[in-house]
């Protein structure tokens, strides 16, 4: 933090005495974060590139992930946690956002009454621990308890219960929905602040040149909240490709029936930490994390110089 | 928004869909409550009904109670979640006050490299967190865990405080270094204060996700004295997978905390997170 070059501003700082305190108040929070976030991750960043041979630890340049993407036995798991988990992502794209948008948008309608108990209540889930959620849908989609199918019954549709959890057609389909219902308060949430914070006098122009209901939503205010919605959008991206404690809770670290709910997080656990038969390998858990961080690190840079330049904004 | 119309069938459409979504949000929380208290036979024939003197039994409570050390586990949360949030606090609010106060090289890139870890979760160094906890003893401690979630908390608590610390008064602190004033006591006594409610929603958003988190306790702190309530729940459960009583009582017992810190914290949160998201 010292070697940087000087600018004219700061070289007024210098001339003062060595301000001590600067470095009291920045050294508590560096050290912890550099030594137990930042050093870790470029640790495991390069263990990806060494394995184990002979018993020693060696360089082994890209051979790591050249197992990984092509290996007989790697391959096909991590393929398929990767493809599950665009498949995760995309529901939650496709789903939890909308519901959180209209969410917020019923939420947002003028003088309604109500509002904050209903804004409690949907929230409440996003609160709890993913072994509580997990098991608590684990009960109620279990056919030896019955109670799916005694409430699709009572909407008529009782032909159409499956045990939706044990079959591999439906269970990573059921598992993010399981996500989804716990998550819509934050895009809710974040979209309501959102909406909250467009000024009177937009809507009222609009309501003067008879602009209102439906249209309203998607003319006026939709474009002055696509900033809150690209930001769901990356929180979700960066949330769903780190996921990993939900599908352990409902499905087990085998991510079960047949791997049809294994996503990279749970695919990293495995490998990294060993389940029954299976070994910890630590160096193949490394280059998985790494694949992780690439394709997070991918994401967030795809927002940050992509997406939120492209987005248009609008000062009031 | 005061001319907006509002028709009776509009407010009714919107009232519709808010209790629909109202109900399947709450909905399993309130099942999973009542039939903790039922007996067996109740809750396999009449899993809807709300628990009458007949089927209402605590025999679900009492094995918990009995075979799991919820207590030890409820205390190893408490320990991990208090101290890690005191720690982020503390630290954030002194990292945060170094960068907005003070003008000094390398203070963007400062702020930058603090940042990086909004974005990018701690979890992905898992593999080197084990050996470095390894190396240094820690693995089984709760400490392991301490030093982790005060790392994991850090990077949005100095980004949230520094954004606060900026709109305290410049002529206040000036006014306090001219009575002599160090700047310690500037940041202790006069700063600190100011941003007592940024501190809450700081508090609250690092507080969820440490009191639910799985991954750590399973990896870094597995032994039976230190298992976290949602590690120990986790597998107590599994363990009863048959023991229907036992789940639902195991089940409600964890919803309890969370449910009341949030029915007694719930404005505060929600205006925390509107007010973050404003900016």
């Amino acid at each position: 933090m010292t070697d940087a070059t000087v600018s004219e501003a700061e070289l007024e700082a210098v001339r003062r005495p060595r301000r001590w305190h600067i470095a009291v108040f920045l050294l508590p929070a560096l050290v912890v974060y550099s030594a137990v976030m930042i050093l870790p991750l470029f640790e495991t960043l390069r263990l990806s590139l060494f394995n184990t041979v002979d018993g020693q630890s060696t360089f082994v340049g890209l051979a790591n992930f050249k197992t990984l993407f092509g290996d007989a036995r790697w391959a096909s798991d991590f393929w398929n946690a990767l493809k599950n988990n665009f498949i995760f992502f995309a529901i939650h794209m496709l789903v939890q956002n909308p519901i959180g948008i209209a969410l917020a948008a019923l939420l947002s309608v003028p003088k309604l009454r109500g509002a904050a108990f209903y804004r409690t209540a949907i929230f409440l889930p996003t609160l709890l621990s993913f072994v509580i959620v997990g098991f608590i849908w684990k009960l109620i989609l279990s056919p030896i308890w019955g109670v799916s199918p005694y409430l699709m019954d009572v909407v008529g549709l009782k032909s159409l219960f499956a045990p939706w959890l044990g079959r591999p057609g439906s269970a990573l389909i059921a598992v993010s929905l399981i996500s989804v219902w716990q998550y819509v308060g934050i895009p809710m949430m974040l979209i309501y602040a959102a909406l909250l914070s467009i000024p009177e006098e937009v809507i009222e122009a609009a309501e003067c040149d008879g602009v209102t209901g439906w249209a309203q939503f998607f003319k006026i205010k939709l474009p002055l909240i696509l900033p809150a919605i690209g930001i769901i959008s990356i929180l979700t991206f960066v949330g769903n490709f780190n996921a990993f404690d939900l599908v352990y809770t409902v499905q087990g670290a085998l991510a079960g029936p047949d791997g049809s709910t294994d996503i990279l997080g749970t695919l990293l656990y495995r490998t990294f930490f060993g389940f029954q038969l299976q070994l910890g390998d630590r160096s193949m858990g490394a280059t998985i994390a790494t694949v992780m961080f690439l394709i997070i690190l991918a994401g967030v840079s795809l927002y940050l110089f992509v997406i939120q330049r492209r987005i248009r904004r609008y000062q009031f | 928004m005061s001319k907006a119309r509002t028709s009776l069938s509009r407010t009714a459409f919107v009232h519709a869909a808010l209790i629909a979504y109202t109900l399947i949000a709450v909905f399993p929380v309130f099942l999973t409550i009542i039939n903790s208290f039922k007996n067996r036979n109740a809750i396999f024939r009449n899993p809807m009904q709300v628990p009458t003197p007949a089927t209402f039994d605590l025999v679900g409570y009492h094995t918990v109670l009995g075979q799991g050390d919820f207590a030890l586990y409820f205390q190893n949360s408490l320990i991990v979640t208090i101290v890690s949030i005191f720690l982020v606090l503390l630290f954030g609010a002194m990292a945060a006050f170094a960068l907005s106060e003070y003008r000094f090289r390398g203070n963007t890139l400062m702020g930058l490299y603090l940042a990086l870890g909004i974005m990018i979760p701690i979890r992905l160094g898992t593999v080197a967190i084990l050996q470095g906890m390894v190396a240094t003893g820690l693995v089984n401690t709760l400490t392991a865990l301490i030093l982790v979630y005060t790392a994991q908390g850090l990077p949005l608590a100095v980004f949230i405080l520094s954004e606060f610390m900026r709109t305290v008064s410049d002529d206040l602190k000036n006014a306090g270094r001219i009575d002599g004033l160090s700047e310690y006591s500037i940041f202790f006594r006069l700063v600190l204060p100011l941003v007592r409610p940024a501190m809450a929603t700081v508090a609250v958003f690092t507080m969820i996700p440490i009191w639910n988190d799985l991954w750590f306790p399973l990896i870094l702190a597995p032994g039976e004295a230190n298992k976290t309530v949602t590690l120990g729940s986790q597998i107590f459960i599994g363990q009863f997978v048959t023991n229907w009583n036992a789940v639902l009582a195991a089940l409600s017992l964890a919803i309890l905390p969370v449910l009341v810190l949030y029915l007694a914290f719930s404005r505060q949160l929600i205006r925390g997170i509107t007010s973050g998201a404003v900016k």
